[in-house]
């Protein structure tokens, strides 16, 4: 292993004292050491979040279950959702970006190193004070220990009268500060890519990954500002004696409604583009083809953004807005469907006509392309407002945005991991486990969630703890947690993948896909520098032109 | 899926209670399982076409070892093709929201007849409340409202309110769900077209037993509708040889939060017990209205209903007794 090697935190390298490693870990304003840190400490939480998963399920597997209090199942659901959101799959995102952004538009590193790794520690920090709540959330009051609130804390539950103690507190903290990282990270992607492009990389031949980045920066820039502000006037209405949620004394319930959605649903797209991403960039190279219609996707891209930023209120079709604003929302939420659909036209086209190697990181997009297809119609059906006055609150609902988050993005996720492993650490990771976990999960996944819908149809809410017998609901129930054991099989297998490959892994040498961006042109792992002379580009696929002078793509551009 | 859940639900579709949003009896019900229809056969062909494209393109353009090693042509997208796939898209989304939109002015803008019952439903932690306002009538959990002819339509118009924090009412079978949100009073309708009982739950996470909070209505013939209405304003039937345990009742703390009419108990942060018996369970829904129930929910609510908010009484066995023997008479 090379001097520039980029190592685990706490792994001891070629004599260098390990506390030596980790204090190089701790201060690094290195974009792909941040990257990695982001990563493993998004895996960390996916595990965390996937064991309150395991126990809400325990729960369900049949009706009248006392497995957990009523209490615990409250404060299972509400850590799930709020872990597997802010610090599973955003921190995850933010490291893919961290580490690809640079590498990708020949760029020795992100615009303001000294911000990244600030980010990169609030976040952190953000998520060790949500479960510090599991100690200190009693408080004076010696109610509660974590919150119970649901990750929406929807007023006036998260008010003082019904929230006592301080749980609902480190909640607020946890994601005001994290959501501060974040806006710190989406400054400096927006910044890195506007301004940090290496000659010849012009917007236009920016990697497609690279474009949804820039548009998910300014999605979260949009996004996470009203929910810390909402979370400050939480904490003003807990603290010192504000009524913006507090209901008791005439504030507004649906106020708190909207700063949330207005957050909430631009956070969906802030998630899932980065998954589009991915796809933009495994497919065409496991295909051999170049993207379909980049220009299309770069707008369908915008758009999404754009239009993503205006159908917040679809999560509040039953909380009573009149029938314009339920029809408005509804004709938005539908727009959204069409630049996504191109998107999968695309990326059909650009499979059409090539060689397709199925190699574990296309077996994933693969899965994403079917799963998408299935969560973006079940979206449209939930459009269709009066559908949704039954299906919203429903499992159908939880059936549908786990397809989104799960069927979707960790999908991609996963692709983007086989992918991208082998310059990250300089060796592959084992097709064979690989093809393991895929397969596993996949049958997991729609063991659970294929059939989570039907509950919903037969008319069971979310967000409870137990449920009658004699409503048709314990048998599917059963099925969706064995399910879910299955996927937590495949995902032990995935971090087994990632150990053993570590260091026995074959070795991955520059390109071992024979790819055609730039972070493929330098060493893997690549040096602190990234590259010893700043490329200079002529195309969108630089290394094709250099892989094929007789035929460089810049001839046609 | 939805070829599964269409094996699934028709057998659903029966006169017992059901929860299935498929077995619709009211009209704004049925009017969402008609649209639902029609969205799911529409997003069922896109499903149907962008599946065989995928499917096909799989199996079709896998590499094969004779050709592994060859770059294909490389292609770079096609105008005429993205705008095919854009305006199809356009015009699908024009079409559904069309018919979105008719069905949202149906239900939501239909105004309310002179003949209509008009219930006022109060969400509260853990339980629901409501309220006659033209009858006269205070009851809880369980709601009676007539049946509807096609002829002389009697629907129902409920006024949602909450007490405390966010609940939704949903019974699959009558209407779509809407939330009852504090300080912002909301309505729905529903016109059963058949008697019988109906089942639902809260919908909206309200709390520590969001998940009890059950909902039963019980859909009446106009002659038994009228009989119950009749006897719900009856005073409190009061029996001599129960006095004791009426004593209890009004020298305790169930005064403070529950209302017995003709006693000073006119608490109403719990349910109006005037008529209890008249109900076929207790704690929203979470046990049957038997007396052992009874017994242990005043004794031990912990042991029914965990974390609701009705306190453990503490009562002394023959105070307990008394108590129970008391509230069997408030027919």
């Amino acid at each position: 292993m090379s001097s520039n090697a980029i190592t685990i935190p706490g792994i001891r390298v070629e004599g260098k004292p390990w506390l030596e490693t980790l204090h190089e870990w701790v201060t690094t304003v290195d974009h792909k050491r941040l990257g990695i840190l982001y990563i493993i400490y998004g895996l960390g939480f996916l595990v965390v979040g996937g064991v309150e998963a395991l126990i809400i399920r325990i729960q369900l597997m049949h009706s009248h279950s006392d497995f957990v209090s009523p209490q615990v199942f409250n404060r299972m659901f509400t850590m799930h959702g709020t872990t597997m959101i802010f610090f599973m799959v955003m921190p995850v995102l933010f490291g893919f970006a961290n580490y690809l952004v640079p590498l990708m538009i020949g760029a020795r590193d992100m615009a303001f190193p000294r911000l990244n790794a600030f980010s990169f520690w609030l976040s952190a920090f953000g998520g060790v004070l949500l479960y510090f709540s599991f100690l200190g959330g009693s408080g004076l009051y010696g109610a509660g220990n974590a919150p119970d609130v649901g990750w929406w804390a929807y007023a006036p539950l998260g008010a003082r009268a019904f929230s006592p103690g301080h749980s609902t507190d480190y909640w607020t903290l946890s994601l005001l500060v994290s959501g501060f990282g974040s806006i710190g990270t989406a400054i400096n992607i927006i910044a890195t890519v506007l301004c940090m492009r290496s000659p010849g990389m012009k917007l236009g031949r920016m990697p497609l990954l690279v474009w949804l980045y820039l548009v998910m920066g300014g999605m979260v820039l949009i996004a996470i500002t009203p929910l810390s502000a909402a979370q400050i006037m939480l904490l003003i209405d807990r603290y010192l004696g504000g009524h913006f949620f507090d209901t008791q004394a005439g504030g507004s319930a649906v106020l708190w409604m909207h700063f949330f959605w207005i957050f909430g649903h631009p956070e969906v797209y802030v998630l899932v583009i980065p998954a589009f991403g991915f796809l933009s960039e495994i497919i065409p190279v496991f295909s051999r083809k170049p993207i379909f219609g980049y220009p299309v996707m770069v707008a369908a891209s915008v758009a999404i953004g754009f239009v993503s930023l205006s159908v917040w209120a679809h999560h509040m079709f039953t909380v009573g807005m009149n029938s314009y604003a339920n029809s408005f929302f509804a004709i938005t939420t539908m727009a959204v469907g069409i630049p996504t659909g191109i998107k999968i036209f695309n990326w059909i086209g650009t499979m059409w006509g090539g060689r397709i190697h199925f190699k574990v990181p296309m077996l994933f997009c693969t899965g994403f392309l079917f799963q998408f297809l299935i969560a973006g119609l079940t979206g449209i059906i939930q459009a269709s407002v009066p559908v949704d006055w039954q299906l919203s609150l429903s499992y159908f609902v939880v059936a549908h945005f786990h397809y989104v988050i799960v069927g979707g993005i960790l999908f991609a996720t996963f692709g983007a991991f086989y992918y991208w492993y082998p310059k990250m650490t300089g060796r592959m990771l084992s097709e064979r486990l690989g093809k393991w976990h895929f397969w596993l999960f996949l049958i997991g996944f729609h063991m659970t969630f294929d059939v989570m819908h039907i509950p919903g149809l037969l008319g069971m809410p979310r967000r409870i703890y137990t449920y009658e017998p004699g409503r048709g609901w314990d048998t599917l129930n059963l099925i969706v947690s064995i399910g879910a054991f299955i996927q937590a099989i495949a995902i032990l297998v995935f971090v087994w993948n990632l150990i053993v490959s570590y260091f026995k892994g074959a070795k991955a040498g520059n390109d071992p896909w024979d790819a055609w961006t730039l972070e493929w042109s330098t060493s893997s792992p690549p040096p602190a520098y990234n590259f010893a002379t700043v490329p200079v580009v002529a195309s969108r696929r630089p290394l094709w032109d250099l892989k094929h002078p007789e035929d460089p793509d810049s001839r046609y551009e | 899926m939805f070829a599964l859940s269409c094996l699934l639900l028709p057998p659903q579709a029966l006169a017992e209670p059901s929860t299935s949003i498929f077995a619709p009896e009211s009209t704004p019900a049925k009017s969402i399982v008609n649209l639902s229809v029609f969205v799911l056969i529409i997003t069922g062909i896109i499903f149907a076409v962008v599946c065989t494209l995928l499917v096909y393109s799989i199996s079709k353009f896998r590499a094969k070892s004779v050709n592994a090693d060859r770059e294909p042509a490389q292609v770079y997208g096609s105008n005429q093709i993205e705008m095919a796939w854009t305006i199809i898209p356009v015009l699908i989304v024009v079409v559904l929201f069309l018919a979105t939109a008719r069905v949202i002015h149906a239900v939501q803008d239909a105004p309310m007849p002179g003949t209509a019952v008009q219930v006022d439903v109060i969400g509260h932690q853990f339980w629901w409340e409501y309220r006659y306002p033209r009858l006269g009538i205070v009851t809880a959990n369980e709601l009676h409202i007539p049946v509807s002819d096609a002829t002389h339509p009697t629907p129902t118009f409920l006024h949602l309110l909450s007490a405390d924090t966010d609940h939704s009412f949903w019974i699959p079978q009558l209407a779509g769900k809407t939330d009852l949100v504090p300080n912002h009073p909301n309505s729905m309708w529903m016109d059963p077209q058949r008697t019988g009982v109906f089942l639902g739950q809260c919908a909206q996470y309200c709390g520590t037993q969001h998940a009890k909070m059950l909902l039963r209505v019980s859909v009446d013939s106009p002659e038994d509708f009228a009989e119950w209405v009749r006897e719900q304003r009856r005073p409190a039937v009061t029996d001599e040889r129960v006095a004791a345990g009426k004593q209890v009742f009004e020298h305790t703390a169930c005064i403070n939060c529950h209302a017995i009419a003709g006693t000073p108990g006119n608490g109403r942060f719990g349910p109006d017990l005037t008529h209890l018996m008249s109900r076929a369970t207790i704690a929203a829904g979470a046990a049957e209205n038997t007396k052992d129930n009874l017994r242990l929910w005043i004794q031990d609510p912990e042991a029914i209903k965990r974390g609701s908010l009705m306190p453990a009484m503490q009562l002394s066995k023959s105070d307990l007794d008394a108590l129970v023997d008391y509230l069997e008479t408030l027919r």
